[in-house]
C-alpha cells in the first residue's frame, strides 16, 4: 500500500478515536444547565469526525481517480536510505537535545552547541570559523530577543546565573 | 474614500512605518533568497518582532514589506541558479535561468524587478477600487454566512489543489480544524481534547505549527538531497547585461498588463494565490504569443519571465482583498498575517475598514510605498544580491533549523513547544512524502475558532441546524462548497473515460 493510503488509514484511526470522545464521552462531563443549549461542546468535533471519516475512507479505498503525476526534484520516499537520512536523523535528534538543554544551560551555551554542531553533522570541519560564527550569532540573537524586545531568556548555565 | 486615503497618507508616511517597509523589503528580500525560507517561513518568523511593535499598522506594514520582498527574493535564487525558494517562483526559473545561463542574469534580474513592480502596483490599485465595494457586499453577512463562507474558502482550498489531490487537501483541512479544537476555547469554558496534558490546555501554538508545517520540512528536504539547494551550482555568476532595450519593453509591456490583472483576480480567489496565479500567467502568455516567440519560452524569452512575476505580485495584492475585508486568508502567508492581526487584538473583516480605517488604508498606501522601495533597492543591489546565495549550506541548515526552534520558543516560552515543534516536523515531513499538501492543515487550524465560533452563533440564533435554511444565501453558499468540492474529481473522472474512449460526446 502507497505511503498516502497508510497514511489516510493512520488518519482514520484518529478520527474514529476523535469521534468516540466526541460522541460518548464528553458529554457526560457537561453540566446539567448546558444541556439546554442548541450547541454543545461536542456538536462541532461530531461533525468534524463525520466529515473525517468519510474523506480518509475515500483515500483508503482510493475512489478518487488520480491522474497526477510526481512532482519535479521531490523526495522519492521509498528510497530514503539513498539520502542522506543519517544525517537528517542525527539534527533532529540535535534538535530534541536543545529542546532539553536550553533551559538548564542556558541560551548562549545550548546555541552555540546547537549550530556547531549541526554544522559538524552536515560534514563542515573548518572549527575555528564554526565557533566564531556560532558564538556572534547567539549572541546577537539573545541581545534582540532578551534586551531588546525584553522576553527573558536565561543566559547563562544554571549555576552561574 | 477620499478621507480614508488621506489617513492612510498621514499613517503610512510617518517615520517609523517608512522605516519598517524599507527594513521588511531588505529582511524579506535576503532572507527569501535563501532556498527553503519562503514568504511564510519568513512572516512567522517576522511575527513575533511585529507583534512586540504593539502598533497594528506598523506591524502589518512591516509584515506586508516582508512579503513583497519575499517573493522578490524568490524569484532571484530561482533566476541565478534555478533554485526556486517559493513555490510562486517557479514559474520564473522556466525562462529565467535560461536567461541567466545565457550570461544575461542581470537583465533577467531587472525585468523580473520592474515586472514585480508593475504587477504589484497595478493590484494596489485594484485592491484600492474594488476592496471597498467587497467589503459593503461583506457587511449583509450574518454569523451564518460566514460560517458557510469560511465552508466555500476551505473546499475552494481543497478544490483548487488540482486533480487527484483534492481528497488529500480535504483531509488536511479537517486534520487543520480538528487541530484547532484541542485546548480550552473561550466558547465554553472546558478543555477538550487535552488528554490531561497541562501544556495542550492552550491549545496548539500557531507559530509552532506553522513552523513545523513549513520551515522544518523544506529544512529537511535540504539535508536530504544536498542538490536540491544548488550547491553544486553555486558558483558566483557573472552578471552582464543589466539594461533592457526600448523594443524589449515594448514587448513586454502589454504582458504585464494583462497578466497583473488576471493574477490579481486570481489572488482574490481563497486557496488559488501566486503560486496558481504565475504558472497560469506564464501558460496563458505562451499560448497567446506569436508562432515564433512561442518557441522561445523554456528557452529565455523575457516574456516567460515578466509574465510569472507580474501575476503572483499582483496575485500577492489580490489575496490581501479577501483577508481585509472578509477576514478569510487565501493562502497560508495570508493566513499566518491573520494570525498576526488576531494577536495584536485586530479582527479583520468588514468591519476593519470601519472600525480602524487608519489600519486598512495604511496598509494600502504601504503596498505603493513597498513595491517602489523594493524596485529602488533592487535595481543597484542586483550584483551584490547573488553573494548571499554562497551562503554554504552547512552552514544555513542550522540555522534554519534554530531560526524555527527560536520562532517556537519566542512564541510559548515554553521547552516543550521545541519537542512538539520536532514531533510535528517529523510528521509533516512525512507528510509531504506522501504529496500531501500542508497549507490547507495551517489555513483549517486558524479558520477553526471562528468557524465554530460562527457556527455555534448560528445554531444558538436558530435554536438548532435550522440556520442552514433559514437564508438562501446560507443554503447556496453551501452547496457551491459541496460542488467545489465535487466537481475536479467528477471532471477528472470524465477525462479519463474520455480518454480511454469510454465515453464519448459530452
Amino acid at each position: 500500500m502507497a505511503l498516502d493510503r497508510v497514511i489516510a488509514l493512520i488518519f482514520l484511526l484518529i478520527c474514529v478515536v476523535y469521534g468516540y470522545n466526541a460522541y460518548f464521552v464528553m458529554d457526560e462531563l457537561l453540566p446539567p444547565f448546558m444541556r439546554n443549549n442548541p450547541i454543545w461542546p461536542s456538536t462541532f468535533p461530531k461533525v468534524l469526525s463525520a466529515l473525517g471519516i468519510l474523506v480518509s475512507l475515500t483515500i483508503v479505498l482510493g475512489i478518487e481517480k488520480s491522474n497526477h503525476t510526481a512532482e519535479v526534484a521531490e523526495i522519492n520516499y521509498r528510497k530514503l536510505t539513498e539520502y542522506k537520512l543519517g544525517q537528517a536523523i542525527s539534527l533532529l535528534l540535535l534538535m530534541v537535545f536543545y529542546a532539553f538543554a536550553l533551559r538548564p544551560i542556558g541560551f548562549l551555551v545550548s546555541t552555540t552547541v546547537f549550530l556547531v554542531a549541526g554544522s559538524a553533522i552536515l560534514g563542515e570541519r573548518r572549527w575555528g570559523i564554526m565557533i566564531i560564527v556560532s558564538v556572534i550569532a547567539a549572541g546577537f540573537v539573545w541581545y534582540l530577543v532578551d534586551q531588546v524586545l525584553g522576553i527573558f531568556m536565561r543566559p547563562l548555565p544554571w549555576f552561574l546565573s | 474614500m477620499l478621507e480614508g486615503i488621506l489617513i492612510g497618507l498621514g499613517t503610512a508616511f510617518s517615520i517609523t512605518n517608512i522605516l519598517m517597509v524599507v527594513g521588511g523589503c531588505l529582511i524579506g528580500t535576503f532572507i527569501g533568497m535563501l532556498p527553503g525560507l519562503g514568504p511564510m517561513s519568513i512572516i512567522s518568523i517576522m511575527i513575533p518582532v511585529a507583534i512586540s511593535l504593539g502598533d497594528p499598522s506598523a506591524a502589518l506594514i512591516l509584515l506586508a514589506g516582508v512579503y513583497y520582498g519575499a517573493i522578490f527574493g524568490g524569484s532571484t535564487s530561482s533566476i541565478l541558479i534555478n533554485a526556486p525558494g517559493v513555490a510562486s517562483t517557479v514559474a520564473s526559473s522556466f525562462d529565467g535561468y535560461p536567461l541567466a545561463r545565457a550570461g544575461k542574469a542581470g537583465k533577467a534580474l531587472t525585468v523580473a524587478a520592474i515586472s514585480s513592480f508593475a504587477g504589484g502596483s497595478i493590484g494596489a490599485i485594484l485592491l484600492m477600487i474594488f476592496a471597498p465595494a467587497l467589503a459593503s457586499v461583506a457587511l449583509l453577512f450574518h454569523s451564518a454566512e460566514y460560517f458557510a463562507l469560511m465552508v466555500v474558502g476551505l473546499s475552494a482550498i481543497a478544490a483548487f489543489a488540482g486533480s487527484g489531490q483534492v481528497g488529500k487537501a480535504l483531509l488536511m483541512t479537517l486534520l487543520g480544524l480538528i487541530m484547532a479544537t484541542v485546548g480550552e476555547g473561550a466558547l465554553f469554558n472546558m478543555p477538550r481534547f487535552t488528554g490531561g496534558i497541562q501544556d495542550l490546555q492552550s491549545g496548539f501554538g500557531f507559530i509552532t505549527l506553522a513552523m513545523a508545517m513549513f520551515a522544518m520540512p523544506e529544512a529537511i528536504f535540504l539535508v536530504l538531497d544536498p542538490s536540491r539547494s544548488g550547491g553544486e551550482d553555486g558558483k558566483s555568476q557573472e552578471i552582464k547585461e543589466l539594461r533592457i532595450t526600448k523594443a524589449e519593453a515594448k514587448s513586454i509591456a502589454p504582458v504585464i498588463g494583462r497578466q497583473s490583472i488576471q493574477g490579481f483576480l486570481i489572488g482574490v480567489l481563497p486557496g488559488a494565490g501566486a503560486t496558481i496565479a504565475s504558472f497560469l500567467g506564464y501558460a496563458v502568455e505562451r499560448n497567446i504569443a506569436p508562432k515564433d516567440e512561442q518557441e522561445q519560452f523554456g528557452k529565455g524569452s523575457i516574456k516567460g519571465l515578466a509574465a510569472p512575476e507580474s501575476a503572483n505580485n499582483a496575485a500577492c495584492t489580490g489575496s490581501f482583498v479577501p483577508l481585509l475585508t472578509l477576514g478569510i486568508p487565501g493562502s497560508g502567508t495570508t493566513a499566518i498575517l491573520l494570525g498576526a492581526l488576531i494577536a495584536l487584538n485586530v479582527s479583520p473583516g468588514p468591519r476593519l475598514m470601519i472600525d480602524n480605517p487608519s489600519i486598512f488604508w495604511a496598509v494600502i498606501i504601504s503596498m505603493y510605498l513597498g513595491n517602489l522601495i523594493l524596485l529602488i533597492l533592487n535595481l543597484p543591489l542586483i550584483p551584490y544580491i547573488a553573494k548571499v546565495l554562497s551562503v554554504p549550506r552547512n552552514y544555513l541548515i542550522p540555522f534554519i533549523l534554530f531560526f524555527t526552534l527560536m520562532g517556537a520558543y519566542i512564541g510559548q516560552n515554553n521547552a516543550t513547544e521545541l519537542l512538539l515543534l520536532t514531533g510535528m516536523g517529523v510528521v509533516a515531513t512525512i507528510l509531504r512524502f506522501a504529496d500531501y499538501p500542508l497549507a490547507p492543515a495551517l489555513i483549517g487550524f486558524i479558520l477553526g475558532s471562528m468557524l465554530e465560533d460562527n457556527f455555534a452563533r448560528s445554531m444558538q440564533l436558530a435554536d438548532g441546524i435550522g440556520f442552514i435554511f433559514d437564508r438562501p444565501m446560507t443554503l447556496g453558499l453551501l452547496v457551491l462548497a459541496v460542488i467545489l468540492v465535487i466537481l475536479p474529481s467528477y471532471r477528472a473522472r470524465r477525462a479519463k473515460a474520455r480518454a480511454e474512449g469510454v465515453a464519448d460526446g459530452d
